[in-house]
């Protein structure tokens, strides 16, 4: 309909836009310019399903809770599960484990006594740190930098510190918990191991990742893992 | 430094930049420039001239959809089934690649027969354009191939009888047949290593295709484009630029294309997804209705109208070799059927005879399909073989346009 079609414009040497008059040259400039603006949308919008298929799975279905039973476990041990590919320490304490946990001369030497810090659930931020004082859980990575205590649950009078009262070692850089996973003052890590949401459907079931009925906690919403 | 004859000094004010410093060292911008942007194109093309376009994009989105699902699948006769799964129900996104990659083996085949068949009827391979015929031939086979090992992948129940009935096809051959059907898929059935080497075979040559088309592209940027009338452009005025006249006209085909495309991806998924291939392969209980994917139904109609099991398997793999041939079996100058009345005609019961085998190999050449299929099968060698040396005969007296521009004013 205008002078740009094939058939017109048979000077057969400037087949090119740039020879047309001024205003073609704008309109064409225009078209150009929303051909290519509609061309980059449609190139970015069928990018975007192979972006999203590198995106990491479904957590919630990769992530079931993980169901153990304690009762076989002896008082004094501990046995060590793995959620969301961290080891979980369920220790199952001795009464006077429980008794060494309470006293003030141990809070006197811990950085947090009394779990002020949100590195629990709400149903743990107690002097256990648990549901039930007899088991405790908690996530067995250090806070400093992520090396995996070692389980040291004897008392001992030198041994890895003057006057220990049982808890976990770091073999990295030193760090000292104790059985409830709280830090020692003069250690390297920040904050106390974390607790995982649990819950206890039965007296010796663990439900690591579900937490009791009527309560609500994220564990991704704590300090540091 | 003063030496005003020198060449170097001006083109070194003239040519600033980072762009015309690389051209000069490395052409990408020239050379594009001359193939893509001024490249002479005859002005006549018609909508069939956009498949070779719409097949090399088709060719780029198998190629990263391919990439992606490779990533999470896993080649082993115990995982392959459960990770396609995976893909299709975990993996985010992942139903949505697997769909476009599942629609577009059909779509690329059923482009690529357009694409030949466009070949056949005005005369593509005719001199000087037989090595862009014989290289787009070996793409037909190398497509094929892929496709079918493609298919194997997901070890449904389809699959696995799919890559059994193909190796008995080869057992069918006199001789080596038993040996060479052990050797290729690896063991007694097919299994784990007949898998693994389906999943590289396919991998290997879909880039294997990439590259040949290259070659291709480059066997056609020498000779030029045929066009509806099969004459060569006489002059400029025959001609347009490649930009942006089938630029453009390229990128309509490619969205109307793409429109289809994702039609089937979104609402029609079951026109290219086998129902059945959603059942986990079991090597002990072949499935009741037992057929290849709608492109090679052509061909599985030719095997099955043959009443000898060998005899089927040189007829079937004769009907893509009888192609190779084609531009020394037909004898006449004039390439476009629309100037051959006997050939033009003779290439629409080509089509219908194609068509038909397609739905002779669907109803396992039973009853009348068998006869319909035998009909079918001989006129297509008879076409090749005999009608298009012959046809050349009956083409006296037929005077070709007078250029294409000249054509196009006269309304031809």
């Amino acid at each position: 309909m205008t002078t740009t079609g094939p058939l017109e414009t048979d000077n057969s040497a400037t087949d090119s836009p740039a020879s047309d008059s001024p205003a073609t040259g704008k309109r064409r400039d225009f078209l150009t310019l929303l051909t290519l603006a509609a061309g980059g949308a449609g190139v970015a919008a069928f990018s975007w399903p192979f972006l999203d298929s590198l995106r990491p799975g479904d957590s919630g279905a990769a992530r079931p809770p993980v169901d153990v039973d304690v009762s076989k476990l002896p008082p004094g041990q501990q046995i060590t599960v793995v959620w969301h590919g961290s080891p979980v320490f369920i220790t199952h304490r001795t009464p006077q484990a429980l008794e060494r946990l309470q006293q003030a001369s141990l809070a006197a030497r811990l950085r947090d006594p009394s779990s002020a810090a949100l590195q629990q659930p709400p149903y743990a931020a107690n002097w256990h740190r648990s549901i039930v004082p007899a088991y405790g859980v908690v996530v067995g990575i250090c806070t400093h930098l992520g090396c995996v205590p070692t389980y040291s649950p004897a008392p001992d009078p030198t041994t890895p510190v003057a006057n220990w009262p049982g808890g976990y070692a770091c073999p990295c850089h030193g760090s000292k918990f104790d059985l409830a996973g709280r830090v020692f003052i003069g250690a390297p890590a920040p904050y106390n191991l974390p607790v995982p949401p649990y819950a206890m459907p039965t007296p010796t079931t663990i439900r690591i990742g579900a937490n009791p009925p009527g309560t609500d906690f994220d564990f991704s919403s704590i300090q540091q893992i | 430094m003063t030496d005003a004859g020198s060449r170097d000094r001006p083109d070194e004010q003239e040519k600033a930049g980072l762009v015309p410093w690389l051209d000069a060292r490395l052409p990408v911008v020239s050379a594009f420039r001359r193939e893509y942007v001024d490249y002479r194109t005859p002005r006549n093309l018609n909508g069939l001239w956009n498949f070779g376009a719409i097949l090399t994009v088709v060719l780029l989105v198998m190629l990263a959809t391919g990439i992606f699902l490779a990533v999470n699948y896993t080649p082993t006769a115990a995982g392959a089934f459960a990770s396609i799964e995976a893909i299709d129900r975990q993996l985010p996104s992942g139903w949505l690649l697997r769909s476009i990659h599942v629609t577009g083996a059909s779509m690329f085949l059923a482009a690529l027969y357009i694409h030949l068949f466009r070949g056949l009827y005005y005369g593509s391979y005719k001199a000087p354009r037989e090595v862009l015929w014989l290289t787009g031939l070996v793409l037909l086979a190398m497509v094929m191939l892929t496709a079918f090992a493609g298919y194997v992948l997901p070890w449904g129940q389809m699959s696995y009888w799919g890559a059994d009935v193909a190796g008995k096809a080869v057992d069918a051959i006199p001789g080596v047949g038993p040996w060479l059907e052990h050797f290729l898929q690896g063991g007694d059935a097919p299994g784990d290593v007949s898998l693994h080497r389906f999943f590289i075979l396919h991998m290997v040559l879909a880039f294997a295709v990439l590259g040949v088309v290259g070659i291709h592209v480059a066997a056609l940027h020498v000779t030029g484009s045929n066009n509806p009338l099969g004459i060569e452009p006489r002059g400029a005025g025959d001609t347009l630029p490649f930009h942006p006249y089938y630029t453009s006209k390229d990128a309509l085909g490619l969205i109307l294309f793409a429109l289809l495309f994702a039609v089937v991806v979104f609402f029609l998924p079951d026109v290219v997804f086998e129902a059945e291939n959603f059942r986990p392969a079991n090597p002990l209980h072949t499935p009741a209705d037992i057929e290849p994917e709608w492109y090679f139904l052509p061909f599985y109609g030719i095997l099955q109208s043959v009443p000898s099991k060998f005899g089927g398997l040189l007829a079937s793999v004769g009907a893509i070799l009888v192609l190779f041939l084609v531009p020394w079996l037909d004898r006449s100058p004039i390439r476009s059927a629309r100037f051959r009345p006997l050939y033009r005609a003779c290439m629409g019961v080509l089509v219908v005879c194609f068509v038909l085998l397609g739905f002779v190999g669907r109803h396992h050449a039973q009853g009348g399909w068998m006869i319909a299929g035998r009909i079918a099968v001989v006129y297509y060698f008879a076409h090749f073989l005999v009608l298009l040396p012959l046809s050349a005969r009956t083409e006296r007296g037929i005077v070709l346009p007078d250029g294409i521009a000249g054509a196009g004013r006269r309304g031809a």
